[in-house]
């Protein structure tokens, strides 16, 4: 456990508590990143703004950020198929199963949402499995 | 109509911000966090308590309310119905999940800091959408 961050892991967690708050109170909308993302297709012509708008905070956070710590980058270390073929599964994924990690992981488990739970618990098992046949089976 | 896309621009500032700081737009660690049977990272699991005990009074108090306080109308998920597409559908997000320790929040928080590797993933996720989209028209 020598990369353990418990501390800027539980702060920023708090911090998407606090980004899906304000969506549920303000907006009364789930902050599910799937949902907004892939609903915009075929979303209401009045329900596409706000989408963009909570799209365009996400891209311009790392901005944001970088004011106060050392801005992150980011470099993925694997064939451009394996980048494709992750991104379609998750893209197709997340949408099939009704929510990603923030909409089932974080504002369903708030919710109490059983469905959420097994949804959490089956992405988390399923990725736990591909990571270790990945790294482990070798 | 302003407001509202004010609000969740700001939202999606905050949750990315949390991203970053929580460690989740780290591909490392995800995939640390999901390897049990290696040098286990449990602070994925801190995200997560972070996120819902702050959200959790949030949908506490959003249940009780029709409309949110822009006067937007509540839209809770009403469906709790787990059924077979919904199990396949996060059992295939986790699989893209642990094949490269991205999901779709931290791929657009990194979105414009990242290489040209996060818009391949970006795109080949958007095109899984589209094909949900298109699945389900029919």
């Amino acid at each position: 456990m020598e990369h353990f961050t418990p501390w800027s892991s539980l702060l920023g967690g708090a911090l998407i508590g606090l980004a899906a708050s304000l969506m549920i109170l303000l907006n009364g909308r789930i902050a599910g990143i799937s949902g907004i993302v892939g609903g915009i297709s075929s979303a209401h012509r009045a329900d596409i703004p706000w989408r963009l708008a909570f799209i365009v905070g996400l891209i311009l956070s790392p901005f944001l950020y970088g004011r106060f710590a050392q801005l992150p980058t980011l470099h993925l270390e694997a064939s451009h198929l394996h980048i494709v073929l992750a991104g379609l599964l998750v893209g197709l994924g997340s949408r099939f199963g009704s929510g990603c990690t923030s909409g089932h992981g974080v504002c369903g488990i708030a919710r109490l949402s059983i469905r959420s739970v097994i949804a959490t618990l089956v992405f988390m098992g399923a990725g736990v499995i591909t990571v270790y046949l990945t790294h482990h089976l070798n | 109509m302003l407001k509202k896309n004010i609000s969740a621009w700001l939202a999606g500032l905050l949750f990315g911000v949390g991203l970053i700081l929580s460690g989740m737009t780290n591909p490392a660690k995800v995939i640390g966090f999901l390897d049990i049977a290696g040098d286990w990272d449990p602070s994925l699991m801190l995200v997560m308590v972070g996120a819902i005990s702050v959200s959790f009074f949030a949908f506490r108090h959003a249940k009780k309310r029709t409309h949110s306080y822009l006067n937007e109308t509540m839209q809770l998920p009403k469906s709790s119905q787990i059924d077979m597409p919904h199990i396949i559908g996060a059992a295939t997000f986790g699989i893209g999940w642990g094949m490269l320790g991205i999901c779709p929040g931290p791929a657009l928080a990194v979105l414009a800091v990242g290489g040209y590797e996060i818009v391949l993933f970006i795109l080949a996720m958007l095109m899984g959408m589209e094909l949900h989209r298109l699945i389900k028209k029919q």
